[in-house]
Formats: structure tokens, C-alpha cells, sequence
């Protein structure tokens, strides 16, 4: 009685579960309620108004191609190809800070270096939003600290530029890649650098053909889910450069808050749409790589 | 250095390997890394403390009047402040209750009798991270116009105008709640994987505890740790959350930020620096609360910066 089999708690949870089954299912049902309603309902708004139009006089609705066309051209497609270009280098420039950062506090011997960056990570990689553009706006702004101290100007930095905004993205891109990219570096066990060192590989082969391929999944999955942050990302931006950069993020907005013609507001729904297809496309890489670089978080 | 690790498994090949002839290049091999390392770390030091150090001197030195810490005292009397930060923390609180009143029974149900339901919860619970806030936001406001346009006859259209309130917005509430619920979910599922809840349950029930107690004594307790991850994230994400909210016409405290920095920049900078003191120090409690310090690193690492930029 005492000690219960393996064996044993299969078959009472078996019982069990025949026994709890409808009342299990309950529990489940407000949740499915309510992301039905709050997920699921706007989330068809965007999807029926994007691709539908409804006419002014007789209050019917048709089908038309015409928002996601106009979305896909002009200046709105200059705004979705801004954001990719964005998302884009901050993530592959993030990637590999971040890797090479991981990389350093993970070989380190020290454990107060470890801990503290990680916490530190965990804190900046949170650190988004409007805050930080402030933060930015003091130290590289046009009256910044840094600007004043090591006249910037002068160097032809803008911080309200592409470029300001990739080194003020990478603020946060960078500690989220360290924070991924951690387990799996301590998943390359120092025996398989040994033994290719014994079998006399040089530390570049080591990295090419044991190293790497063990990361890739991870490397990759990181890149994917700091590409969704930043293409995702508004707060920062909005607050930050206005307008003057092309992101598709702004452009909703300025739809939505109606500083555009009027009617503009199912273009904006088409760019939702787009939006959503493209990070869909993004967590479908990355949900089912992050399962498989889970293999080596042991 | 690399040589000397001390191996979990006996592993015969290392013994064999002769102990003096490799030990020069492997110092020379050690001593590399040290410089690359200082580099790497000192580097990534720079760039991300230069803007904190930055921005802490723009709020007290102003060039040609000195230092002064007007931007810090000022905040609390500034017009709007408390307003803003007291709905913020109402806003949190509420949706901290809803997404774990959500989640909780959810997740424990499928745990414990419902495993087929399983996939369909994660897939519930994951989609909203396809879905960036600024859709979010313009589906919301679609449907939320549907109300005066074709409800106003029927009680819905009341519904609706509650949702809108001025004073509690609970319409923010559900948009929280839904960007939160990936996040909270991570750390719950992590949670209950960590411990055996049928096994405990059982239990619980053969020493005669009914299913309040089970719940309340028994699995809540030892889901502490990711409860209050959850709470964490959720409440940080409340705290920053800007995008839906402006666009929305309400004014948390994300949003008089930005409201408050046309007029009186030193001092948005200042509550930009409070506020990430603010969030480090939850960490910390949070890592205290949990066991030892591998909270530290895994429950950050289950929230993507996305739950603050938005």
C-alpha cells in the first residue's frame, strides 16, 4: 500500500481520470471562452475586414483584394520592407553579440560573472518600450550626454535614424540572445572538446563540426524569436523617431489614430494581416526548433 | 584549462592522454580566451551601461545651472503621476487575478484528467505571441466599433460602453490578458512538469483531504515559484505595455510618460530609470522567492523582450 508501483499509479490514474474526465474538461472551458472571445473575435475582425469592403450606401459587404494590394504597395510597402530590413540586421547583429557574450560568462570560471549577467540579461531584455527610448534620448539624443561629451554631431550620428534605431534595438535584442542562447552553450559538454582535441582537431574544426551544429538549432531558433521582438516592436520606436523611419508598426498607427485620409482604416487591417502572416511564419520556425535545442538543455 | 575539467562518467581516453607534453600550448590556448573574453565582456560592459550612466546624468546635471535632483522630487507632484501609476497597478492586479484564474485550473485540469485537451490548450495559450500588439490593437478597435455602429439597441451595446470606461478600462484588462497568457503559460507549464501532480493528488485524496484542500494546500504550494514568475511577467508587461493603451485613448503610466516628456524631458528620463530599478528589484524578490538561483536565469528567459516592447 505504502509503496506504489509504477504500474499501480497508471491504473488510478486510469480510474481516476474515467472518473473526473467531464469535470476536467470544465476547467478548460472558461479559458477556451475567453481567448474566443478576446483572441478570437478581433482576430477575425482584422482577418474579415482586410479582405472585405463594405459598401457606403447599401451596408452590404463584398469580398476584395483591393486593402491587401494597396498594403503591398507604395509607401506602406517601403514601411513592411523597413521593418524586415530593421528586424532583420538587429537580429543577426544581436544574435551574435549575444552568442559571443554567452560564450564569454559561460567559459568564464567565475560564478558571481555568470549570475550577474544573467540577471542583468533578464532585467534589459524586459528594458523595451518607451523607457528606453528615453534612456537613449538622454544619453545620444540630439542634446544627449554622449552627443555633447564626444560631439557626436560631428560624426554624422543621427539617432533618429535607421541606424539609431538598430543600436537602440540591439539593447534589448542582445540580452534576450544571451538568455537563449545560455542552456545550450552549457549543453556542449567540455568532454567533447576534449576528446577532439585528443583526436588532434584544432579549435576551428572543433566549432565547425562539433560545436555549431550542436547550436544550430538554438543559434537559429534565437536569431527567429529576436527578429519577432523587433518586428513586433512599436513602443520604442514610436516614441523615439515618429515617422521618420518607415516600420510598418508606425504606419498602423498613424492609421489607426486617423492622421490619414479617411478610409484608411482597412489598409491598416491588410498591414495587421501581413503582419500577423509574417510572424506566424517566424514562430513556426521557432516553436518547433526551440522543442528540438530543448534536446540538449539537460 | 580545457584538459583539466573534471568529468562527470570515468572516461578512460583522458588518463592515456601524457600530462606534460600538451601543457604549454595549453596555457598559451588559456591565456587567449582571458584577452578575448575581457574584450567581449568589456565591450558589451560599455554599451550597456553608458546609456544607464547617461541617462542618470542627464536627469541631475543641467549644463551651465549644475547639479540638482529637481527631476526626482519633482515626480511625485507632477500633474497625472499618481493617476496614471494607480491605474497602471489596478490594470496589473486585475489582470494578474484573470490570467491566473484562467490558466491555473486550465493547466492543472489537463495535468490531471484531461491530457487529450493538452494541445489544443498550448496551441490557445501560444497563439497570441503570432499575433503582434499593434493587430491586436486594430482588431480590438474594429470590434470595438462594431458597438455604436450596430448594437446600440441591443444591452450588448451597455457591454460595450462598461468595457470603455474611463476610470477602469477593463477593455486593457482582456488585451493583457491575452498577450500575458504565452508567458504565463511557459512558466506554469514549467512549474507543474517540475512536479508529479497526479502522484501528489493521490496523495492528498488517500490521506482524506477534499479537492479544496487538494487545490489549495497541496498543488498551489508547490506551483509558488512559477505562480509568482507568472505574476512577474504579467505584471511588467502591464506596467510597460504602451501601444495598445495609447492607441486606445487611455493614459497608463507607459503612456504620461510620453505624454510628460514634451514639456519635461529630465524627468520622463528620471521615471525611465525608476522604472527599471523598480523591475531589477522585482527580479531579485522573484529569484529570493524561488529556489536558489536557477530561477535567475529561467524565468526571464521565458519572457521575450516583446512582453515590454509593445
Amino acid at each position: 500500500m505504502s509503496v506504489t508501483l509504477p504500474s499501480s499509479t497508471r491504473t488510478a490514474g486510469g480510474v481516476r481520470r474515467r472518473r473526473r474526465g467531464p469535470g476536467s474538461g470544465l476547467a478548460v472551458l472558461p479559458l477556451l471562452l475567453f481567448t474566443g472571445l478576446c483572441f478570437g473575435l478581433p482576430f477575425g475582425a482584422v482577418l474579415y475586414g482586410a479582405v472585405t469592403r463594405t459598401d457606403a450606401t447599401t451596408g452590404g459587404s463584398s469580398l476584395t483584394g483591393e486593402h491587401v494590394r494597396r498594403s503591398l504597395q507604395g509607401p506602406y510597402l517601403d514601411s513592411l520592407a523597413g521593418s524586415v530590413q530593421l528586424s532583420g540586421l538587429t537580429a543577426v547583429i544581436g544574435s551574435l553579440a549575444g552568442l559571443f557574450i554567452a560564450q564569454a560568462v559561460v567559459t568564464s570560471r567565475r560564478q558571481w560573472l555568470r549570475s550577474a549577467t544573467l540577471t542583468a540579461s533578464g532585467v534589459l531584455a524586459n528594458f523595451g518600450g518607451v523607457p528606453l527610448a528615453f534612456a537613449f534620448i538622454a544619453t545620444a539624443g540630439i542634446s544627449g550626454v554622449l552627443t555633447q561629451l564626444a560631439d557626436l554631431d560631428s560624426l554624422g550620428w543621427n539617432l533618429y535614424s535607421f541606424t539609431g534605431l538598430s543600436v537602440v534595438y540591439l539593447y534589448f535584442l542582445t540580452p534576450l540572445m544571451v538568455l537563449t542562447i545560455v542552456p545550450a552553450l552549457d549543453g556542449l559538454r567540455p568532454q567533447w572538446r576534449e576528446a577532439a582535441q585528443n583526436t588532434g582537431a584544432s579549435t576551428w574544426q572543433y566549432w565547425r563540426m562539433v560545436g555549431l551544429p550542436v547550436l544550430a538549432p538554438s543559434l537559429l531558433g534565437g536569431f527567429v524569436l529576436l527578429f519577432g521582438s523587433a518586428f513586433a516592436a512599436h513602443a520604442t520606436a514610436a516614441a523615439l523617431v515618429g515617422g521618420s523611419v518607415p516600420l510598418v508598426t508606425l504606419k498602423i498607427a498613424d492609421a489607426l489614430s486617423g492622421n490619414v485620409l479617411v478610409g484608411q482604416e482597412n489598409v491598416a487591417l491588410a498591414l495587421s494581416l501581413d503582419m500577423i502572416l509574417i510572424a506566424g511564419l517566424v514562430m513556426a520556425v521557432y516553436l518547433p526548433l526551440q522543442r528540438r535545442s530543448a534536446r540538449w538543455l539537460r | 584549462m580545457v584538459a583539466l575539467t573534471p568529468t562527470a562518467p570515468a572516461d578512460p581516453v583522458t588518463p592515456l592522454v601524457p600530462e606534460k607534453a600538451p601543457s604549454a600550448p595549453l596555457r598559451r590556448r588559456a591565456d587567449r580566451p582571458r584577452v578575448w573574453r575581457g574584450f567581449v565582456l568589456g565591450l558589451a560592459g560599455l554599451y550597456f551601461l553608458v546609456p544607464l550612466a547617461a541617462s542618470f546624468v542627464f536627469t541631475v546635471h543641467t549644463p551651465g545651472q549644475g547639479i540638482s535632483f529637481q527631476a526626482y522630487t519633482g515626480i511625485l507632484g507632477a500633474e497625472g503621476f499618481t493617476d496614471s501609476l494607480l491605474l497602471s497597478l489596478g490594470l496589473a492586479a486585475a489582470t494578474i487575478a484573470l490570467v491566473l484564474l484562467l490558466a491555473v485550473p486550465a493547466l492543472v485540469a489537463v495535468r490531471l484528467g484531461a491530457p487529450k485537451l493538452r494541445p489544443l490548450v498550448e496551441v490557445v495559450c501560444m497563439l497570441p505571441l503570432v499575433v503582434p500588439p499593434i493587430a491586436l490593437v486594430t482588431g480590438m478597435g474594429t470590434v470595438l466599433r462594431w458597438g455604436p455602429e450596430h448594437l446600440s439597441r441591443t444591452p450588448l451595446y451597455q457591454t460595450f460602453l462598461a468595457v470603455q470606461n474611463e476610470s477602469f478600462p477593463l477593455v486593457l484588462v482582456l488585451a493583457y490578458t491575452v498577450m500575458a497568457l504565452p508567458f504565463v503559460y511557459r512558466s506554469l507549464d514549467a512549474g507543474l512538469r517540475a512536479v508529479d501532480v497526479p502522484t501528489l493528488v493521490e496523495a492528498a485524496r488517500n490521506c482524506g483531504a477534499n479537492w479544496p484542500q487538494v487545490i489549495g494546500r497541496v498543488v498551489l504550494p508547490n506551483l509558488r515559484t512559477s505562480l509568482a514568475g507568472a505574476a512577474f511577467l504579467t505584471l511588467a508587461l502591464v506596467l510597460g505595455e504602451f501601444t495598445i493603451a495609447a492607441l486606445l485613448g487611455f493614459q497608463p503610466f507607459a503612456v504620461w510618460i510620453v505624454t510628460v516628456s514634451g514639456s519635461q524631458a529630465r524627468m520622463s528620463v528620471a521615471v525611465s530609470i525608476l522604472s527599471l530599478l523598480i523591475t531589477w528589484a522585482l527580479l531579485l524578490l522573484l529569484s529570493r522567492a524561488g529556489n536558489g538561483s536557477r530561477s535567475v536565469g529561467s524565468v526571464p528567459a521565458a519572457a521575450p523582450a516583446s512582453s515590454k516592447e509593445s
